[in-house]
């Protein structure tokens, strides 16, 4: 068999591209990729968004078929374009989305589409033998008779893991994994990884987080405009080489200089939202937010963010409690209100919620206020106005776009929360909520995103930061709340507290000692 | 087999696309012809020749293209704002009661007042039929398909009883009809000797200023938001209810000036048979049109053409007149086909 790269692994090559290129019309999604891996390696890969990670994965495991090159896997050619055969070739996929049916037990999901038309009672007992074998194996512990959708996100994707082991996966490839994990989850999958490659599995690990690709795997490959640009022994590279890869220049990490927060913008005091079954989804909850401060929410998913997201944005009704703005007094649950109250807000769902998808750049950076007597007079809009305040604001922002024409709908993600900052933060807002500002951008776009919000930070604004993605709570914050259960905690320095110790605060346990700041 | 967006859609493509869709359609539909046993291009030539052929079929073809307008852009004006109003015909009927409840000897003012009061009345009930349902939608969540489709047939049966009761014409001979307007209350006829009225050049203003309100308005641009995503435009501070309630009076409006233009331009008396469902063929006009206010008209246009064609094909060859329907239906198919192909390409693969 041909090899274009020398392996440094000594182990056999278990799975190898070759010149593997493929387009999207005019677009070179990937170009001559090739990459190996090794027996009992983790190789991991890392990319911006559209640099042909997923493209490379989705022809590895049969989704779409190359344009040219071919796929080897244990010294087979596998077809192109059959998911089934990569399967049967022992590849298995844990997607970043799990693929879970939810009503269904964990032994049914795993064993979902594996089992006999006839004898289902007498292969589920054999089934279940082979999943406790696994189970304690690889200590990915789960109840096999429990309903998926009594799991946590971390059980679940111990359940994914373990769908692709029970179909003899030797290669396993994991899609973003760590998005949706707690820190201790975390540990717990990586402790899982090292368990698999000692027995022989070779794994490989997407991903644009640096310090867990550090962490975990042993070479690493960098793709950009789908090309492989670095390929080296993690050992041998560092944070720095990687991100400068990855993104094709140096990244300067924005960073937060200590300063005084000033008066009390925004408070909110015993707050509670009432959801189905009048389960309380906010409990209690009070903040403060000064100016020149970022006050960061830390929780596991699904805690009460959505509602305190919804709240800022005027989304959500209150059942208790009250939601103050200085000098303006009670703020009430209506999005006109807010915008009206200059309140900043850039949602988690910028497709669904913060741009308007089939209008165009010019509609979408109005929507707030194309009333104004700026924007429109007589009933009707100012174009000329209109588009001079466009170009402005994607000059200003950088929003990499063919014209103010465009459709927002055809953006890439990171231009699309461009143009929500632009939208937001050139009216200069005094309170601004972000939430999962950052959520599925690149490197690039997460350093600008972060940028601007300490720039705001820096002229006085306070921001509630809303995030799961704990490394950026850290840096940005200058205090620390966490939420578990609707539910906020005490004010924690960012500074003194650990990724452990944030971690376990997220899963409801208290902290035993008083070092709260 | 998959499908890729097209990075540049050109300007040549956009318009090359339905009018092949419009060719594929009558492709298809020779299969048709051939089956009943005609010669396919000797019933398109009599289609085309009773529709355009003549003074006399040009005017009717532009009679019926102006009531298509009317109902094109109320459908046009509705489904844009994702208010999916099938109320056109009822809406169109309550126009014309309006109309012929002023219209009839109440007012007998000049015809400068008189017939923009009727198209002002007929629009406000047609608007006004359709905020029934609009509320509805906006505050009890009930699916305004249904509660409009439905009470089509509740404004036909009141017309019905209209029409055989109390505003039963006397003079009609025992007619199931209403009395005839008045004199001033009619718009004056656009050609000698045939049946074509100002009507049209009402519906040709009426469709550009439709497109400049969809276009160059605040209450357009709060429209198109609304339908594109209710949701951001919501967030963004957009007052969605009232957006959807306003869009309600335009297009149920445009639907009841409908109604008024063929009673007081074609018909002069209320009658059952009014309109042979004018409501509904505007849905199809507009998808045609791809909502596009300006294309309504020609999309109205195209679809006159069709029936007017067909009826006289008929009465030629031994092609029934249903024709027309399966020509429009399959255009619809096709122009919706053509419209996914100038957005997308096929790549076979």
């Amino acid at each position: 068999m041909l090899h274009l790269k020398d392996n440094a692994v000594s182990q056999k090559t278990v799975l190898s591209l070759n010149n593997i290129s493929k387009y999207f019309g005019p677009l070179l999604a990937n170009d001559a990729i090739n990459l190996s891996l090794a027996e009992g390696e983790v190789l991991a890969l890392l990319g911006e968004n559209g640099a042909g990670k997923t493209t490379l994965m989705n022809i590895l495991f049969g989704h779409y078929v190359a344009d040219a090159g071919t796929v080897t896997a244990f010294d087979e050619e596998l077809p192109p374009g059959k998911p089934r055969a990569a399967i049967d070739a022992g590849v298995g996929m844990v997607h970043q989305h799990f693929t879970l049916a939810e009503n269904l037990t964990v032994l049914e999901n795993i064993t979902l589409g594996t089992e006999p038309l006839w004898g289902v009672r007498q292969y589920q007992s054999r089934a279940l033998a082979k999943l406790n074998q696994l189970s304690t194996e690889f200590g990915l512990e789960v109840n096999p008779r429990a309903l998926v959708r009594d799991l946590s996100v971390g059980e679940m994707q111990r359940v994914e893991i373990l769908k692709a082991l029970y179909r003899d996966a030797r290669i396993l490839i994991m899609d973003e994994p760590t998005a949706v994990l707690t820190p201790p989850e975390v540990d717990s999958l990586f402790a899982t990884l090292r368990q698999l490659i000692k027995s022989g599995l070779a794994v490989i690990f997407i991903s644009h987080k640096l310090g867990e690709v550090m962490a975990i795997s042993d070479r690493v490959a960098v793709l950009r405009s789908g090309k492989v640009v670095l390929e080296a022994e993690t050992q041998a590279t560092s944070r720095e080489a990687l991100a400068e890869a990855m993104v094709g220049r140096k990244i300067p990490e924005p960073k937060r200089v200590p300063q005084d927060a000033g008066e009390a913008l925004l408070s909110l005091d015993q707050v509670t939202v009432l959801g189905a079954h009048h389960k309380r989804l906010l409990d209690r909850a009070s903040l403060t937010l000064h100016a020149g401060e970022i006050v960061g929410i830390a929780g596991v998913s699904g805690n009460g963010q959505a509602q305190l997201a919804d709240l800022l944005s005027g989304l959500q009704t209150l059942a208790e409690g009250h939601m103050t703005l200085r000098d303006h007094g009670e703020l009430k649950p209506n999005p006109a209100h807010m915008v009206k109250q200059g309140i900043g807000r850039i949602v988690e769902d910028r497709n669904g919620l913060g741009l308007i998808g089939d209008m165009t750049i010019t509609e979408n950076l109005a929507s707030e206020n194309y009333k104004s007597r700026e924007f429109s007079r007589l009933g009707f809009l100012r174009f000329n106005a209109l588009q001079r305040y466009a170009r402005e604001l994607i000059e200003a922002f950088d929003v990499r776009c063919p014209g103010i024409s465009a459709q927002v709908r055809k953006l890439s993600g990171g231009n699309m929360q461009k143009l929500v900052l632009a939208r937001v933060l050139s009216k200069e807002p005094m309170v601004i909520l972000a939430h999962q500002p950052t959520w599925g951008l690149d490197v690039g776009a997460t350093a600008y995103v972060h940028e601007q919000l300490l720039a705001a930070r820096q002229r006085g604004a306070g921001i509630l930061l809303i995030s799961e993605d704990l490394d950026e709570l850290l840096e940005l914050s200058d205090r620390i709340q966490v939420i578990y259960h609707g539910q906020l905690s005490e004010s924690l320095d960012p500074d003194n507290i650990s990724l452990q110790e944030l971690g376990l605060l997220m899963s409801g346990q208290q902290r035993s000692d008083s070092q709260a700041a | 087999m998959r499908l890729e967006p097209r990075e540049h859609v050109s300007l040549l493509t956009l318009v090359a696309g339905p009018v092949l869709a419009v060719v594929a359609a009558m492709a298809i539909c020779s299969l048709l012809i051939v089956w009943s046993g005609s010669s396919v291009l000797e019933a398109y030539a009599l289609l085309f020749k009773g529709a355009l052929g003549s003074r006399f079929a040009i005017s009717e073809t532009l009679t019926r293209t102006t009531v298509l307008i009317f109902t094109g852009l109320a459908a046009a004006v509705a489904f844009r704002a994702k208010l999916w109003n099938i109320g056109g015909e009822g809406q169109l009927y309550m126009g014309a009661c309006a109309a012929t409840m002023l219209g009839t000897g109440l007012l007998e003012w000049s015809a400068y007042l008189l017939i923009p009061t009727l198209f002002l009345a007929g629009a406000l009930a047609g608007g006004l039929l359709l905020i029934v349902p609009t509320l509805l939608k906006t505050h009890l969540k009930v699916d305004e398909v249904v509660t409009t489709l439905l009470l089509n047939f509740i404004i036909l049966l009141v017309v019905n009883y209209l029409v055989f009761g109390p505003w039963k014409d006397p003079m009609a001979m025992g007619w199931p009809q209403a009395a005839p307007i008045i004199d001033q209350g009619l718009l004056p006829p656009l050609l000698a000797k045939t049946r074509l009225h100002a009507g049209l050049l009402v519906a040709l203003a009426f469709a550009i200023g439709t497109w400049v309100l969809m276009r160059f308005t605040v209450w357009g641009y709060e429209i198109r938001a609304v339908g594109a995503n209710p949701k951001a435009a919501g967030f963004a501070g957009v007052p969605v209810n009232r957006t959807i309630i306003r869009t309600a009076l335009i297009s149920g409006g445009l639907a009841g000036m409908a109604g008024v233009c063929e009673l007081i331009g074609l018909k002069g008396y209320l009658t059952l048979d009014l309109s042979p469902g004018f409501g509904y063929t505007g849905i199809v006009v507009a998808m045609l049109a791809g909502l596009n206010p300006l294309g309504v008209i020609f999309s109205s246009f195209f679809v006159a053409v069709v029936f007017n064609g067909a009826d006289s094909m008929s009465r030629a060859l031994s092609v029934s007149n249903y024709i027309a329907e399966v020509i429009t239906a399959v255009s619809l198919l096709a122009v919706l086909v053509s419209m996914l192909l100038t957005r997308y390409r096929i790549k076979w693969k």
